[in-house]
């Protein structure tokens, strides 16, 4: 890169503009494969009913008793750590979303007006579902 | 390729399937999300809206039936799956620069396999149990 990275020395072409597209898209991608794997991993493991002290309560047959159903799924929601890595999720969808889409209308659409449309659009769309799934974490 | 190619029945290599699959998977997820989301919401909010989440399956909502929306939340299955796992696909080729004639082949093989599979399985919990 040039030393002197403004006014006319602006370096305005090359192929790492889009490195931080591909690359940004490529994190995010691994971070919500991730998050898929830790979703997976509690919604499989069995989660059991506990008292104050975190023991384990029975029932009156002396089996110990497991929370199923909404309980369970939102209880997987409700710690502040999971509550805070789906925010981080949520936002990385729509970061890699956002550079999915453009480059589909990129690739299919040449008028720049109606480009420029989509793309607006596209912002719109992704910042509303974010903003409403956000909302979501924080109403529980 | 010409435009002549597609009509004259220009055979496409598998990896470019799983291509146009994984843009194709990737769009109808991004047309999807309010529904998406409507269902994170629905399913977390209260054990009322929860019910609701799982009633639709069954009576469906507004003029679509039961039925059409399980389709669709199995097309959404399909697309996430097939998506996930080609983006791997494209992790690892990043990572080891694997990119031959050979395992670009069996690569393909492997994301259309897996996700046709898994999608089949979770279909039949959908749809029977």
């Amino acid at each position: 890169m040039a030393e002197k990275n403004y006014g006319s020395q602006r370096v305005v072409v090359g192929a790492h503009y889009g490195l931080r597209d591909w690359l940004s898209q490529r994190i995010t991608a691994a971070l919500m494969a991730l998050f898929t794997l830790v979703l997976i991993v509690q919604v499989l493991l069995p989660s059991y009913a506990r008292d104050n002290n975190g023991e384990r309560l029975k029932d009156a047959a002396g089996n110990y008793i497991q929370i199923v159903g909404y309980d369970k799924w939102a209880g997987i929601f409700n710690p502040q750590w999971m509550r805070v890595l789906t925010l981080v999720i949520i936002v990385a969808l729509g970061y890699h979303a956002w550079v999915g889409m453009r480059d589909v209308w990129m690739d299919y659409v040449k008028p720049v007006g109606a480009r420029l449309l989509l793309q607006v659009f596209t912002i719109v769309w992704l910042v509303g579902c974010a903003g409403w799934a956000i909302q979501v974490l924080w109403r529980l | 390729m010409r435009l002549t190619d597609a009509i004259t029945g220009y055979k496409y290599p598998l990896a470019a399937i799983v291509s146009i699959l994984h843009r194709g998977s990737g769009m109808l997820m991004f047309f999807l999300l309010p529904f998406i989301v409507w269902l994170f919401d629905a399913s977390l909010t209260s054990e009322i809206t929860y019910s609701r989440f799982t009633s639709v399956f069954i009576a469906g909502a507004w003029f679509l039936p039961g039925w059409f929306i399980k389709l669709i939340a199995l097309a959404l299955i399909w697309s996430y799956l097939h998506h996930l796992i080609a983006g791997l696909r494209h992790l690892w080729m990043d990572a080891t620069h694997a990119v031959g004639l050979e395992f670009g082949r069996q690569s393909a093989v492997f994301t259309i396999g897996v996700s046709v599979i898994l999608t089949i399985a979770l279909g039949v919990k959908l749809f029977f149990f």
